[in-house]
């Protein structure tokens, strides 16, 4: 199942590729093999213990100004 | 709680559901839209965007989306064989393949043989951990999924070769999302105007290989996120593609899908894995749907390990259609079985079992009233 | 099938068919018919007993001890009786540490006090090393009863009270297993709760702790009981962040979680109010909610029905197949 809610990078282990995310406080060891130049703060998608896409706060602010405008519109 | 969040509040909903009946309104034909992602299914029938989109003049249909689903009958079979013929395996996968129904009955009710368990793993990682603290059992993962959970999949298989974690292999159920497209457009029979693309498969796939849905065959598609607010934009892009008559490749969901994907992850996945034709459940043979370790990582690939010769069928159990259902040619309400033999607490087959099940989905959120 | 699986001890629809299919017919009487939590004996006393299987034995707020007093316990106070006697029988497998027995005799013995019942009675079995793992705890317990149980009495307008937080106990036990790779604070919700049997002279009409199955399943019982549809609010049922997030991440539905200290109380509409503030006056009622309704107006007799905060409406079915394995 996809989860759509991104966690936060709470710790990494460069050596090991892991680390931990919070997910709505809880904390859970996540694996970070599959994305580069991860830093702590960073939002991730987490899939099946693995992060495998970074948010991108820019296109986030994007999309909900986008909301925005279309529900004033209406 | 839920308003708080502005992809789920009712009045950026309602906003988007005005424009898009606006923009199906301006449309000389039917619209029929396909989506090909569990979680997509869930969340257009738990916020009861089935009916209202369907009021707005857009129809959803769910396709093959359900990686559990797809897996063929004789995959699972094989599954239970292992775990119930030899001892000292642990079988270990995500929680509903274990109750999908077959022949030899489920995973989940099977008896396994002497010092043999099946366990239920949240991550692959999970699995190689259960192999190193018991050297004395040999660890099956049986891992399902598309191209979302793929590369960490493989991963799995890269890291117990760079241990050599004998007593680890793998039994891959692994599903590439843009052939069935294909093989759905060619046949025609889903009748569809275009796609919602899946958002995690996106991110790690990117925008590319959906192009030929547009280049080849002129269909329309979005790549749209889970929130309620994201498939109705999605689905609005859709229009807009239609209307313009211009068909493309659409990203809704842009915070989370770059164009590029992850390569990273696609690096992991061609290092690691082979494609090869692969049967689905309803759908038969695509040619390179499926993805196989490759020969440097037989001694990992259970299948070379055990010997196990899988002859895959497209085949459901008796009665069932859940073929019918992913090829999105017969929805949940119009199978004779759906909410009398078949139901969650006596599936027919893996349709109703998977939380990605096109009819468990719809089972639960029948829509009593909205 | 000629073999007992798993799924026969995971309180889903296998084990209710076995119960209803082999059990009460083979003894055959009205008081096992009855199927009640602690069946009534005609003396005026309630009986019920309990096995405690859980891994592992040691978790955040509680432990195997704790569980076997307190879920004995509840199995009495929900049937309508005041809990009085536990009997405790150990099945201990060789090789298992005398601190470790120690610390669950004296597990055993505060939360007997707590819950003001005496052990009065038992048995010790030890295994060879291998035929069990560690301990296995079973119990009976003994009550007198002071209210008897009254679906029949239910009716459209009574309210569905939910004592606390949902899930908890699963959580810890997850936790503590180390599963998942979870970390969480989260305490076992493990309680006696005597607390809740004034409330039967107040007019409660039906109770049920709330175990293996979750609240999911435990109301979907009662609607099967009566001739009214049932409807619960999702915005309603308190439930804390943590275990919120830990069934996202798990993907289970924390409707099915089980809990050993929470429970359902039905009563009439009219009293509702007064009760809740009771309850909620208890450290362990602290988050007592009214949830939903026995009604009318949605849905047909036998279905319990779900309002989701998008405000759709969700049939709610009963567990199916275990969720977790060993968790209490």
């Amino acid at each position: 199942m996809c989860l759509g809610i991104p966690s936060k990078v709470i710790e990494i282990d460069e050596v090991q590729r892991t680390g931990r995310i919070d997910y709505l406080g809880t904390k859970v060891k996540t694996n970070f093999a599959l994305l580069e130049d991860l830093r702590v703060g960073d939002w991730v998608i987490v899939h099946a213990g693995f992060a495998i896409s970074r948010l991108s706060e820019e296109d986030a602010k994007e999309t909900l100004d986008l909301l925005r405008e279309i529900a004033e519109k209406s | 709680m839920a308003e708080a969040n502005p992809f789920r509040r009712k009045k950026v909903i309602d906003a988007l559901i005005a424009d898009i009946r606006e923009k199906k309104n301006a449309l000389p034909s039917p619209c029929r839209i396909m989506e090909v992602c569990g979680t997509h299914t869930m969340t257009i029938h738990r916020y009861g965007l089935q009916t209202i989109l369907a009021a707005a003049g857009v129809d959803m249909v769910s396709g093959p989306g359900c990686p559990v689903c797809i897996t063929p009958a004789e995959v699972h079979e094989a599954a239970i064989g292992l775990v119930t013929g030899r001892e000292n395996i642990v079988l270990a996968t995500f929680g509903d393949m274990t109750r999908v129904p077959t022949r030899r009955g489920s995973l989940q009710s099977c008896v396994p043989a002497r010092g043999s368990e099946v366990k239920i793993v949240y991550s692959p990682d999970e699995a190689l951990g259960l192999a190193r603290r018991h050297p004395d059992k040999e660890v099956v993962f049986f891992g399902v999924g598309f191209e979302t959970t793929i590369p960490s999949i493989a991963l799995a298989a890269r890291v117990a070769a760079e241990d050599k974690l004998g007593n680890f292999a793998i039994l891959p159920a692994l599903w590439v999302i843009p052939p069935p497209l294909r093989a759905i457009l060619e046949s025609g029979e889903a009748r569809i105007s275009g796609f919602l693309y899946p958002g995690h498969v996106s991110a790690i796939i990117g925008e590319r290989p959906y192009e030929f849905v547009a280049r080849e065959f002129g269909y329309p598609g979005v790549i749209a996120g889970f929130e309620p607010a994201d498939i109705l934009l999605g689905i609005r892009s859709i229009l807009d593609q239609i209307g313009d008559k211009k068909p493309a490749v659409g990203n809704e969901y842009r915070r989370v899908v770059r164009p590029e994907g992850n390569p990273l992850a696609r690096k992991v996945m061609e290092d690691i894995l082979e494609p090869k034709d692969a049967c689905w459940r309803g759908l038969g043979v695509i040619p390179q749907s499926g993805l196989r370790l490759k020969a440097a990582f037989a001694a990992y690939d259970a299948e070379s390990k055990y010997g196990l010769d899988i002859e895959a069928r497209s085949g459901d159990l008796p009665g069932c259609r859940c073929g019918a259902v992913l090829r999105g040619i017969l929805s949940p309400a119009e199978c004779p079985l759906f909410g009398k033999a078949c139901s969650p607490e006596s599936p027919q087959g893996p349709c109703m079992v998977s939380f990605e099940g096109a009819c468990l989905i719809r089972y639960k959120y029948k829509g009593l009233g909205s | 099938m000629s073999k007992i699986s798993l799924e026969l001890g995971g309180g889903g629809k296998t084990m209710r068919d076995f119960i209803a299919g082999r059990i009460v017919p083979a003894f055959k009487n009205p008081i096992l018919a009855g199927l009640l939590d602690a069946g009534h004996l005609p003396s005026g006393f309630a009986f019920t007993t309990d096995g405690y299987v859980v891994d592992p034995l040691f978790f955040p707020g509680g432990d195997i001890g704790k569980l076997a007093v307190n879920g004995t316990v509840n199995d009495l106070v929900v049937s309508g009786a005041l809990p009085l006697y536990l009997s405790l029988g150990l099945i201990l497998e060789e090789g298992l540490e005398w601190s470790v027995l120690d610390r669950i005799l004296r597990s055993l013995r505060d939360s007997a006090k707590k819950a003001r019942v005496q052990i009065v009675t038992g048995d010790t079995k030890v295994v060879k090393q291998g035929q069990a793992d560690k301990i296995f705890i079973h119990t009976s317990g003994i009550g007198r009863i002071i209210a008897k149980p009254r679906p029949d009495r239910v009716k459209p307008g009574d309210a569905i009270i939910l004592t606390g937080t949902l899930g908890e106990h699963s959580l810890a036990v997850l936790t503590a297993r180390g599963d998942y790779g979870l970390e969480s604070r989260v305490k076992s919700d493990c309680a006696p709760l005597i607390f809740l049997l004034p409330f039967w002279k107040n007019g409660v009409l039906w109770m049920r702790d709330i175990t293996r199955g979750g609240l999911a399943t435990i109301l979907s019982e009662l609607a099967e009981q009566i001739p009214h549809p049932i409807l619960v609010e999702e915005a309603a049922i308190p439930m804390s962040n943590p275990v919120r997030a830990a069934s996202e991440l798990l993907g289970i539905d924390p409707l099915y979680l089980a809990c050993e200290g929470r429970a359902i109380l039905i009563v009439p509409g009219p009293k509702a109010a007064t009760i809740l503030s009771r309850v909620r006056k208890n450290p362990l009622g602290r988050r007592a909610a009214v949830i939903g309704w026995v009604q009318d107006r949605v849905g047909r007799p036998g279905e319990l029905l779900l309002k989701t905060p998008a405000g759709g409406l969700r049939l709610l079915e009963p567990l199916t197949s275990e969720l977790l394995p060993r968790i209490c």
